[in-house]
């Protein structure tokens, strides 16, 4: 069994929250760049051109892309194999404290929901542990901004809702976010699961690189035909009108229940952040 | 053309502005986001003075990312405003004549508007990185305990922003929206 020390995991949070925060993905920018050569409607094309310079800025500068740095949402798939030497709750924890810190980001937790004191570091992560088979352990830092999360929807349909029932879904929660979720959005749909399943599922949609598809073609068919309907809205960006609403509709599915529907749509902004590495 | 507006903002001057209209800003503003603004409220409530005069002044929803070492400010973008929806009709009727954020407002928030004279702009969401070079200066003035939630007194040179919607309630994410899908009929 292969041994891995705790501390390992907690250089590399950090060092991902910070990378993450500063350097847009290439496949967002380049969605950004082909949704502006699309773009016709001026005012648009504007906005695209500031969103472009603002990456820019950032990743030169080596500062935050935006203030919203988000809560640390940390996937780690940790191979059966390896044995995490330490507590690895408390390892990622320091590693978004560290991350948080050094970086200059802005610490945005608060301890309790109701109360609402800041932790003042940016803890606790939130995080996600898949057990997969091999020796390996990929670290995935996505920070997670809440202009776009409060935007998000999660709806029990019927089974007789069927296929265009989760389009319609997805359109209104699109329709209902119109410019509060900062457009050009990337939507991340999770059909079917359970209730809680449902959502994981769309926020693992957001990690998926903007631009590709589902494996399953009837899925891949369905993401281009959702991003033509909610790009034929014409919220555009910032909501000021245009084509560009969504840069990005990706979906992912698990079997479900004989009596259930589930569909989550997890909305993301232009600032869809995620930095990946594996120890 | 965008036009040059200098704080403070008159709700006569305020009233001039219109919807769609690009304004470059300039002079002292103030940050304020959720917290802050649920204690400024509770003080009005209370008969007491507020730590900073919203007579003519712009209040920008924002809580910026730490400064690095020589940055007056860190990343500063506008967060979303409805969440002052609740709070801004009592802070505009104190004589609050601009807002900066992003996103849609409430009814009860155009009617407090138009009543006494005061715009809602809108910035770039998710621009943080680019609105940050506009500040030339930060200081917290009250709440230091909120962290980034502080109320922050800025000087700030040329921010762009948008008219969203007017003192007479015009909003841009209705016209801007419609004019864009009428061309493409």
């Amino acid at each position: 069994m292969r041994e891995l020390d705790a501390s390992r995991i907690t250089e590399t949070v950090a060092r991902l929250c910070v990378e993450a925060n500063r350097h847009l993905p290439e496949d967002m920018k380049a969605c950004i760049t082909r949704a502006r050569e699309q773009e016709q409607w001026a005012p648009a094309r504007e906005i695209l051109d500031r969103i472009r310079e603002n990456y820019e800025i950032a990743g030169r500068d080596e500062m935050a892309i935006c203030q919203d740095t988000g809560m640390a949402c940390v996937f780690l798939e940790i191979g059966q194999d390896v044995h995490i030497n330490g507590d690895l709750t408390a390892a990622v924890n320091e590693g978004v404290r560290k991350g948080y810190g050094e970086g200059f980001l802005r610490k945005s937790v608060v301890r309790d929901p109701l109360d609402r004191v800041n932790t003042g570091d940016n803890t606790p992560a939130m995080l996600y542990v898949d057990l997969v088979p091999g020796d390996r352990v990929q670290v995935t830092v996505a920070p997670k901004g809440f202009g776009s999360e409060n935007m998000s929807q999660l709806k029990m349909l019927k089974p007789s809702d069927g296929l265009q029932g989760v389009k319609d879904f997805v359109v209104k929660v699109v329709e209902d976010a119109g410019p509060n979720p900062c457009p050009p959005i990337v939507v991340g749909v999770g059909v079917g699961g359970t209730f809680d399943k449902a959502a994981l599922l769309a926020k693992k949609a957001i990690l998926r690189p903007a631009g590709s598809h589902n494996e399953n073609p009837f899925y891949a068919a369905l993401e281009d035909e959702l991003l033509e309907r909610v790009n034929a809205l014409g919220i555009g960006p910032q909501g000021f009108g245009g084509k560009t609403t969504a840069l990005a509709v990706n979906i992912e599915y698990l079997p479900t229940h004989i009596a259930g529907l589930p569909v989550a749509v997890n909305l993301n902004c232009h600032v869809t952040r995620h930095k990946s590495e594996v120890l | 053309m965008a036009i040059k507006v200098t704080t403070p903002l008159s709700p006569e001057d305020a009233r001039k502005l219109k919807s769609g209209d690009s304004v470059l800003l300039s002079g002292v503003i103030y940050t304020a986001r959720d917290a802050a603004h649920k204690r400024l409220c509770e003080l009005v409530a209370q008969g007491k003075p507020l730590p900073l005069d919203v007579k003519d002044a712009v209040i920008y929803f924002v809580g910026p990312t730490p400064a690095k070492p020589g940055q007056a400010i860190g990343s500063a973008g506008p967060t979303t405003a409805y969440r002052m929806d609740a709070y801004s009709p009592i802070l505009i009727r104190q004589g609050l004549t601009g807002m900066i954020g992003k996103g849609k407002r409430g009814p009860e928030v155009i009617d407090a508007m138009k009543e006494c004279g005061c715009v809602y702009f809108g910035a770039i969401g998710g621009a943080g990185a680019l609105l940050s070079s506009c500040v030339k200066k930060a200081e917290i003035i009250a709440y230091e305990d909120l962290g980034a939630e502080a109320i922050r007194r800025l000087e700030v040179e040329d921010l762009p922003v948008t008219v969203i919607i007017d003192a007479q309630g015009n909003n841009l994410y209705e016209t801007g929206r419609s004019a864009y899908l009428e061309t493409v009929k």
